[in-house]
């Protein structure tokens, strides 16, 4: 039987939610694929790691935990993952399209030799081909690649599968050849971010505001509005011209030329709609938009909207998505 | 220090996307190209990195077809010493092919670091970069947001999910760019006069076989209609009772 092995990207020892999406992707491909489905995670201190992912629904998972990985750094998890791989010889390699994934898996896929189709939102088994399908061209069109070569190797954007869930997996700890001289790049200071919000890319809920909100000292009401749906739900984004004007820093950005986010519900405020924008939040479940001008572009992807001047509309809002939450 | 920057000739981001007659790749009539925007960041940090030392030259490279001179010019212009088209004539590649052909090249020529975008707005791949310095077998530092250079060490800062790394890199290295790394300069009447002037050499590019190829280009399915709600409460009770969001 053959492996579909998901990489798990774990950092201070965690395993987070798009991983576990990996796995439930994964899971659904080697259904079709007559597959087994292997999790594999490289780091150090991961055993909160093992037995996140010995629940998730694959049947084996396989820990490179090495205190020699304590710091991130491409080239060496690069090189530990081609070892494990090799030992695996996986038909497919999945791995969220997350900061980490999209650094390692490019190298990955060149030490393999192999295909990589990346920020994949459908995955396919056609005719005993793997294959995957990303929108392109800042999601003004959706590619569909079958690979030519093996393994397949894919990353995933989150929030496009269910998490994997279930069964207990056999943990097996595997040795590595990798020491500190193969690392090269290596990652020697973490900033936390002030926030304790949930990071843009992994909340369900998405509140941004753009020009229309005049000034950054009225983005408190953006901020409240998010805090409204209550601890960990929502996070807080802005559009370009917010952005480069200063108010808002760039880790913010929503749109072609910043986080591309995928959430349950996206609230676009005093945001025209300009298609660099849609590039990022085009594929959130539902959108909704407050606009004062009903001609506003915004409103042509939007589910809901409200034609109204955001600082009336939003302390309203804020209140009444309060009241609902509590229930 | 030898600079090496990698660009595209991508479509340009406000462009309307058509389905071309194959099926597979867009219509190009009407399309207006440029210079991928994030590698306008690869080359501002090309061009600075060689004037805080006040010694280097930086070299564009592009792998595609004759008309991406239009785009090594303009790199020119902005500043860099020298261009290199890598012909891969109309030839539909992956970021394997791709990055295969441009290792080959750069093997042959001296690179302490090789700049590129994030990602190439066309493919929206975010590939090139890793896969490139891979098959070098050098280490690579990915969407950099500030750049420092301290002797042969580069520190270089970059967002992940809620918090900033800070990354120290040795060179040779490859560098991709993000959106605030700088600003990038644009070119004046003297740098566009000058760029006519400048090399730039057409090299055949050393093309192997892609590992995917392509099955299909479709435009996204249209999002069904929307409604314009009259107040708040409507609203709040379409996302608890239609979407379900709370
Ligand atoms: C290469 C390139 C890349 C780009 N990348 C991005 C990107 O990644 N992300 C991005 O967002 N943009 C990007 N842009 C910029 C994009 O084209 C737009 O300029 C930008 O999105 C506009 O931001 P905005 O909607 O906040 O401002 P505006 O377009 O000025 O819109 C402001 C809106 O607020 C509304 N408004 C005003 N007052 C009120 C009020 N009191 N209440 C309610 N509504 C009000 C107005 O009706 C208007 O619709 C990019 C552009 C280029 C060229
Ligand atoms: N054909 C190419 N020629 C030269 N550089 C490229 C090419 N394709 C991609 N790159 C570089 O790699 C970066 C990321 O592109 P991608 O991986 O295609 O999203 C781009 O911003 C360029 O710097």
């Amino acid at each position: 039987m053959s492996n579909i092995v998901v990489i798990a990207d774990a950092r201070q020892g965690k395993v987070k939610k798009p991983a576990l999406e990996a796995v439930g992707a994964a899971l659904e491909l080697a259904g079709k694929a007559g597959s087994e489905v292997v999790a594999l995670v490289v780091g150090a201190d991961l055993a909160a790691a093992k037995d996140e992912l010995a629940k998730s629904g694959a049947k084996r998972v396989v820990a490179v935990d090495d205190a020699v990985f304590a710091q991130y750094s491409s080239d060496g998890y690069a090189k530990a993952i081609v070892e494990q791989l090799a030992a695996l010889s996986p038909a497919a390699v999945l791995m969220p399209h997350s900061a980490m994934g999209r650094d390692l898996l490019p190298r990955v896929a060149a030490l393999l030799d192999a295909p990589l189709v990346s920020d994949c939102t459908a995955l396919h088994f056609e005719g005993g081909r793997f294959g995957a399908t990303k929108p392109v061209y800042a999601g003004k069109a959706y590619k569909k690649f079958f690979a030519t070569k093996s393994p397949f190797l894919a990353t995933l954007r989150p929030n496009n599968w269910e998490v994997g869930a279930g069964g207990s997996a056999e943990v097996a700890d595997a040795q590595t050849s990798v020491g500190s001289a193969d690392l090269k790049a290596i990652v020697k200071e973490l900033v936390a971010s002030a926030s304790d919000r949930v990071p843009l890319q992994e909340a369900k809920v998405v509140v941004s505001g753009g020009r229309g909100l005049k000034g950054p000292e009225h983005f408190h009401l953006v901020e409240e509005l998010a805090a409204a749906f209550g601890a960990g739900v929502a996070a807080v984004g802005a559009s370009r011209a917010v952005v480069d004007a200063g108010w808002r820093p760039h880790r913010e950005q929503v749109g072609q030329t910043g986080k591309v986010v995928s959430p349950t519900l996206y609230i676009a405020i005093g945001i025209s709609g300009a298609i660099q924008h849609l590039a990022g939040m085009r594929t959130a479940r539902f959108i909704v938009a407050i606009n004062k001008d009903p001609n506003a572009p915004i409103f042509k992807v939007a589910d809901y909207g409200i034609v109204g001047d955001a600082f009336e509309v939003l302390p309203q809002l804020t209140e009444a998505i309060k009241a609902a939450v509590a229930g | 220090m030898d600079i090496v920057v990698c660009v595209k000739r991508v479509v340009k981001t406000d462009s309307k996307i058509k389905v071309g007659a194959d099926g597979r790749s867009i219509d190009p009539a009407g399309v207006e190209f440029v210079l991928n925007p994030y590698d306008e960041f690869a080359l501002e940090e090309g061009l600075a990195t060689r004037e805080r030392l006040g010694a280097g030259t930086v070299t564009v490279v592009t792998l595609g077809d004759a008309a991406a001179e239009k785009e090594l010019r303009t790199a020119l212009a902005m500043g860099a010493d020298k261009a290199v088209l890598l012909d891969a004539g109309d030839r539909q590649l992956d970021a394997h092919a791709t990055a295969s052909a441009v290792a080959a090249w750069l093997r042959s020529v001296p690179h302490d670091v090789v700049f590129c975008g994030k990602q190439a707005v066309d493919g929206d791949d975010s590939q090139f970069p890793g896969r490139l310095a891979a098959l070098l077998g050098i280490p690579s530092v990915t969407e950099v947001l500030k750049l420092e250079l301290n002797g042969n060490t580069f520190r270089a800062e970059r967002d992940i999910e809620g918090a900033r790394e800070v990354v120290e890199c040795p060179t040779p290295c490859v560098i991709s760019a993000h959106k605030g790394l700088n600003e990038p300069r644009i070119p004046n009447l003297k740098g566009i006069m000058a760029a006519k002037k400048k090399p730039l050499d057409k090299i055949a590019a050393q093309l192997g076989e892609p590992a995917s190829e392509v099955a299909s280009l479709e435009l996204p399915p249209a999002r069904p209609e929307g409604r314009i709600l009259d107040s708040v409460n409507a609203l709040v009770d379409a996302l608890r009772n239609e979407a379900k969001v709370l």
